[in-house]
């Protein structure tokens, strides 16, 4: 079963300036219509396949989206939303960021932008339903050849 | 017997967009006491004046927050407009006028949605999302951004709106204008919607006085207290009533919520048919020295902006105290003998924007 | 048009100055703190109308301040943001968060800096 018919995703603000917020909103809505593609947002992180997180990384913001990140049943697919997810962006030099959200947890597609525009998140998106997939596979044949012998 | 419990809720809430925590005190179903823990947003952008000269400035303040994004950057210019005694061109106050109320139509618009989604409506969250995207076009069109927009600078504007745009915004919102009621009506008519909102969160006016409620919240409670009045940008030519409501409850802020919308149109309209021409920004020279503090009417109330300079190009100090700051201590009294059901329908009710907050 | 006045207090007199704008029907619109060299310049914002009113003071780095929650009460909320970031000890607060309403990397980020 592939993972790419219905990928669900989970969005946690991290330190953002909200509008990559109202952008992956906007991205779920009418329009841009991101359901279109079997995507629905959620907010329980063990329905999740997709974490996608907006906004740098504080101190006290760490556990959480860590905490978020361990409780993602594995395949699970990041992606980081808006520069200030990639890298801190511009609140880069502010005394409480820590910097991007790969600081915590290992991010698998990055989305630039200032605010990151729609078309840009469905893209990534996108991206990350392909590598979903792929994890999934990666997962099955790790598991199938064991399941065999038993 | 009650016993007693604490239930967090958040920083990680389905109804939440954005990181708040609360320790909520029940007595079975029924909420005793409410406390806050910020700071999941905390950035620290206040220090950045050190950092960051006060004309690149502009895109931090804009950064506060990407809802009122315009209204932040906007206000930060005129508080340092003010502090050097730059006289901005009138046209530039008419454009900074329009797109304020564009921002305030679509921050409400945004904000119905969030209202219907918390109720369990998702159609009517869908629809007026739908609507809010063609205030998000005219933005595109306009100044080349959705949510960011970088049109400000310290004496006015980096671009101007011709007048045929001008006039094509206004056919636009002619033709939204019947769409917008068939969609408010169901917010402010139909029974599903109404049950969930009538009665919830009762604000009274004495409360919301001691406790320092600004903005629609503060309307709805019966005070009569639009910054807009006191004219800053183009709103001194601009003929406007303070809307507001007597009843104080959940429903009462959707109202008054609701008639903005049609009241930033109706000055949408009337800029645009006294815009003067010429130009639309003056040279800057030399650095601000002086303090001055700017209060706007943002679309979730007012906000203050205190801006210390020294005569160098890095400010002392920059600080912005915004409305929802302001409201998370009267917002925290209308939880208190609430059902723990309501709880995420009274937070929304604020409008919360926890990053401005947090800054 | 609204109006604007700054108004030099004492610390001592900060209560009694703010119970005086209490009864003539003001309203707290924001409190702020300023680093200057070796203390902090408060400045405490009351509205009446749309007019605004300052009261300003500065303290040195262990002046203790008196609440003025228990007058206007979201003051509470500003103070404890002033007591986080800028490390002002401010006494009998309605609700004490005790240091943990910004739970920053760097306590009291503002106070180290220099912003002179």
């Amino acid at each position: 079963m592939k993972m790419s018919q219905s990928p669900w995703l989970l969005h946690y603000d991290g330190s953002s300036c909200n509008g990559c917020d109202i952008e992956v909103l906007a991205t779920t809505t009418p329009v841009y219509n991101l359901e279109r593609f079997g995507v629905i947002n959620t907010g329980n992180p063990k329905h999740a396949d997709i974490f996608l997180i907006t906004g740098g990384i504080n101190s006290q913001n760490a556990p959480v989206v860590k905490q978020i990140y361990d409780q993602i049943p594995d395949p699970k697919v990041v992606v980081a939303v808006g520069i200030c997810a990639c890298d801190g962006g511009i609140f880069k030099e502010c005394y409480n960021i820590l910097g991007g959200v790969d600081k915590v947890i290992p991010v698998d597609i990055y989305v630039p932008g200032c605010a990151a525009r729609p078309e840009a998140i469905i893209d990534g998106v996108q991206k990350a339903v392909v590598l979903l997939d792929k994890k999934r596979q990666q997962m099955d044949a790790a598991v199938r050849p064991a399941a065999g012998r038993a | 017997m009650s016993t007693r419990s604490v239930v967090p809720f958040g920083p990680h809430h389905p109804v939440l967009p954005e990181p708040l925590h609360l320790d909520l005190v029940l007595e079975d179903e029924k909420v005793v006491e409410a406390i806050p823990s910020i700071g999941f947003v905390h950035r620290g952008l206040e220090k950045l004046v050190e950092k960051k000269d006060f004309n690149e400035f502009v895109y931090v303040a804009e950064r506060i927050c990407g809802i009122c994004s315009f209204m932040h950057g906007m206000s930060y210019c005129e508080a340092v407009e003010h502090i050097m005694g730059v006289e901005i061109p009138p046209r530039a106050k008419y454009l900074r006028t329009i797109w304020c109320e564009m921002s305030r139509i679509h921050s409400h618009l945004l904000w119905l949605g969030l209202l219907a989604d918390a109720f369990g409506f998702e159609s009517l969250f869908m629809q007026s999302w739908r609507m809010r995207e063609k205030i998000l076009d005219m933005f595109e069109t306009s100044t080349g951004g959705r949510v960011i927009f970088s049109v400000n600078k310290i004496g006015g504007q980096r671009k101007d709106m011709d007048n045929s745009m001008i006039r094509s915004f206004l056919d636009i919102f002619a033709g939204m204008e019947k769409d917008l009621k068939e969609l408010t009506g169901t917010f402010l008519n139909d029974g599903a919607v109404r049950s969930r909102l009538d009665g919830v969160g009762v604000l009274t006016e004495q409360q919301a006085r001691d406790f320092g409620a600004v903005g629609p919240f503060l309307r709805a409670s019966g005070v009569q207290y639009d910054m807009r009045t006191t004219g800053y940008a183009a709103y001194g030519d601009i003929d406007l009533e303070p809307i507001t409501s007597n009843i104080g409850d959940s429903y009462a802020r959707t109202v008054v919520r609701v008639k903005e919308i049609f009241q930033s149109i109706d000055i949408i309209r009337q800029a645009a048919a006294k815009i003067p021409e010429g130009d639309f920004a003056v040279p800057v020279k030399g650095f601000p020295k002086g303090e001055y503090m700017m209060r706007v009417e943002q679309p979730r109330g007012e906000a203050c902006y205190y801006v210390k300079a020294n005569g160098t190009k890095f400010l002392d100090r920059f600080r912005v105290r915004t409305p929802t700051f302001a409201n998370i201590p009267p917002m925290l009294e209308t939880l208190k003998g609430s059902q723990l059901a309501d709880v995420p329908i009274l937070i929304l009710t604020i409008d919360p924007c926890i990053s401005c907050t947090e800054r | 048009m609204a109006e604007t006045k700054l108004v030099a207090v004492d610390v001592q007199n900060l209560l009694e100055e703010a119970t005086k704008l209490k009864s003539g029907g003001y309203r707290l619109v924001q409190m702020c703190s300023t680093r200057v060299k070796d203390g902090n310049e408060l400045t405490y914002s009351f509205g009446k109308g749309y007019d605004l009113l300052h009261l300003r003071f500065t303290v040195g780095d262990s002046t203790q301040v008196e609440s003025i929650s228990h007058i206007f009460p979201p003051a509470y909320f500003y103070e404890n943001e002033i007591h986080d970031l800028f490390g002002v000890p401010i006494e009998f607060m309605t609700v004490d968060f005790k240091g943990n309403l910004y739970r920053t990397a760097e306590k009291t980020p503002f106070k180290g800096g220099d912003s002179q």
